[in-house]
């Protein structure tokens, strides 16, 4: 026991010394997987791009299970990582019960706004803003006057992207009909591919012509069967345009990788605090790039630019679910 | 619910219900060979995986189902190997196939293709194409009987029609020839077949063998026909799900196929109703999520009957000294 003790002591003092020596930034990827095209693959490409620029390395979790939230977070603590940058809503109640006994240390969390924690950098994407605007591209390019959302798991942020989409498209087209399904309630509707397909199948069937999907892995599906019945998909958090050329619409720019870029190159002196990205910040967006050129016209180009600007210059309110946890177009 | 509706429901029930059935089958080939398979999961995901990664590396689907099969096939060997040479314990080989399939599959993605333990997106020939059953076309306008014949019958992947085939392929196997019967005896009382002179052993492995093709033939549907690749842990519990419906259709061929394809029904309900209005009155998503679990418990819990499993399911056959 004794032995164990001392053995146990030493590998404890050997991991601070080395901890000590490096700082390096621990980058924490939520359950969808570090390779989910969408989310936590935005956050991947981010921390590589300043790996790359700096040569320094960064240590990094793919989380399998819930109960590894606060496990993975302490770890990276003990072990001296700084800044620890976690991915998605569901670190928020961890961060609450571990980031105060490391006062040191300082936490990044992508998603979260509301948490009450001083050395916290809180950083959320105004989604709703982006999904407006990927909404009316959606009514401009839908023949039938059906659009699609598809979420993964039923929750507010989802339903925030789900309510920003709905504006748009109603802003374009008074009488457009949507559809909206979420895939599951846990966690594994991240990862669902056949039921996002399956999914897809019944929107067509109830005419929607043009689907969002904001679900992680389960997009893959959604966009694959978009691609497969010839009608048109929109991609989420990273540009999804490449997945199916010609097919996917556009994409919602959600920047998790400017987010998680920055916080890494600012590293132990990273600001900590609520910091919103929107339109204005070019926090969210939508992609435009040579796969989906022809499906954009100049006109549905120029009809979204102003809206944009006329978003960030507060002329359109686009309403957040947040604010009263309901949408004014869309019931779930 | 109008025809329209009615129409697309099955259509989804019968994609959802066909890895089901296929998996089903298997277990009821193993299992009336007294060797219990609580592998099929794994088995199917293997195949799921093995087909994906050689039919997204050759570019050809055939070939991705030939590896598939392969995969299945070498865990059923292993089953096999531990459960009837080796008389080990069933449930505990099964639950470590389960296991190295689900290890397996994503080690091997990640180290092939470094996309964190999927496959690249078949395309084109690396799929199974939905094929078009003769006059669908001219015959889509007849009413009632046309959209049921070229909306329902038609326009499914290959591997639809091979799972439903083989359930009166099973059936005629299992009932109408010597080696089917010789099976099922072997499941009841295999010494009464080895004193008759026949091998116990090689039986229990052609079983094995019939339960391995099946599942495999189950994943690379998953993989190459309804998706388009492999993504880790994409069975979802379907091979579970395929032991409760063979449980519940008391290890019987055409009762299995009724069984799946309730329970793919019930999935594709949930899915589909979850935002429609039922006279007013909406039933939640989670209700409807949750349906196919709760009903599964409730047959199983007393509707069926009796459910009563080959005699010597589970037991290693020793022959007396």
């Amino acid at each position: 026991m004794t032995f164990m003790k001392s053995v146990i002591g030493a590998a404890g003092a050997l991991a601070l010394t080395a901890a000590a020596a490096l700082a390096e930034p621990a980058l924490i990827f939520d359950l969808g997987g570090k390779f989910d095209k969408s989310f936590n693959e935005a956050a991947f490409r981010g921390a590589k791009r300043w790996s790359d620029e700096t040569g320094n390395s960064f240590l990094e979790i793919e989380l399998q299970s819930e109960a590894q939230r606060e496990q993975a977070l302490r770890r990276f603590a003990e072990a001296g990582a700084n800044p620890v940058i976690t991915m998605g809503f569901a670190m928020a109640d961890p961060l609450t019960s571990v980031a105060p006994d490391y006062p040191d240390t300082k936490f990044v969390v992508i998603d979260v706004s509301w948490l009450d924690v001083p050395n916290i950098r809180q950083v959320a994407f105004a989604e709703h803003e982006g999904s407006y605007l990927v909404g009316m591209l959606a009514a401009m390019a839908s023949k039938t006057g059906t659009v699609g959302f598809i979420g993964g798991m039923d929750v507010p942020l989802i339903r925030h992207f789900g309510c920003g989409y709905a504006q748009g498209a109603k802003a374009v087209n008074p009488d457009i009909k949507i559809v909206a399904n979420m895939t599951g309630t846990t966690p594994a509707a991240w990862n669902d591919p056949v039921k996002g397909s399956e999914l897809t199948k019944a929107q067509i069937s109830q005419g929607a012509d043009v689907i969002y999907a904001a679900a992680g892995g389960t997009g893959v599906g959604v966009l694959q069967t978009a691609a497969d019945e010839g009608i048109l998909s929109i991609g989420v958090d990273s540009n999804q345009n490449h997945l199916h050329p010609g097919k996917v619409l556009t994409s919602m720019l959600k920047r998790v990788d400017v987010a998680v870029y920055d916080a890494m190159k600012a590293g132990e002196n990273v600001e900590t605090g609520v910091f919103t990205l929107g339109l204005a910040e070019n926090g969210v967006g939508y992609a435009l790039d040579e796969n989906n050129e022809a499906l954009i016209t100049d006109e549905m180009k120029a009809a979204v630019e102003e809206a944009r600007q006329k978003i960030i210059d507060g002329e359109i309110k686009v309403v957040s679910y947040y604010e009263n946890d309901s949408c004014p177009v869309l019931s779930f | 619910m109008d025809f329209v509706t009615l129409i697309q429901v099955l259509d989804s029930t019968v994609r959802m219900a066909t890895p089901l059935l296929l998996a089903c089958l298997a277990g009821l080939f193993s299992e009336r060979a007294g060797i219990f398979d609580i592998g099929l999961e794994g088995k199917m995901l293997a195949a799921a995986f093995f087909s994906a990664a050689v039919a997204a590396i050759t570019g050809n689907v055939w070939l991705g189902l030939l590896a598939g099969v392969g995969a299945s096939l070498l865990l059923s060997g292993l089953h096999g190997l531990a459960s009837i040479t080796f008389r080990g314990n069933q449930l505990i080989s099964g639950v470590a196939i389960n296991f190295l399939a689900a290890g397996m599959t994503v080690l091997i993605a990640q180290d092939w293709f470094e996309q964190g333990g999927r496959t690249p997106s078949l395309t084109g020939p690396g799929r199974f194409p939905p094929i078009t059953l003769p006059f669908a076309e001219s015959l889509a306008g007849v009413p009632v009987l046309g959209p049921v014949y070229s909306e329902l019958i038609s326009g499914h992947p290959v591997l639809v029609y091979v799972a439903f085939l083989a359930v009166p392929a099973s059936w005629w196997i299992l009932f109408r020839t010597r080696f089917g019967l010789r099976l099922r005896a072997v499941g009841e009382n295999p010494a009464a077949v080895d004193t008759a002179g026949v091998s116990v052993v090689a039986l229990r492995y052609g079983a094995v063998a019939i339960c391995g093709l099946l599942c495999g033939i189950a994943g690379a549907y998953l993989a190459t026909a309804l998706q388009a690749g492999f993504v880790k842990d994409m069975t979802a519990g379907r091979g579970f799900i395929a032991l409760a419906a063979l449980i519940f259709a008391k290890w019987r061929p055409w009762h299995a196929m009724w069984a799946c394809l309730l329970f793919g029904f019930l999935q594709a309900v949930a899915l589909r109703y979850q935002n429609i209005d039922v006279g007013g009155f909406t039933i939640p998503v989670q209700a409807m999520d949750a349906l196919p679990y709760v009903l599964t418990v409730l047959i199983l819990a007393g509707f069926v009957g009796r459910a009563i499993p080959p005699r010597a399911g589970g037991e290693p056959y020793v022959k007396e000294r």
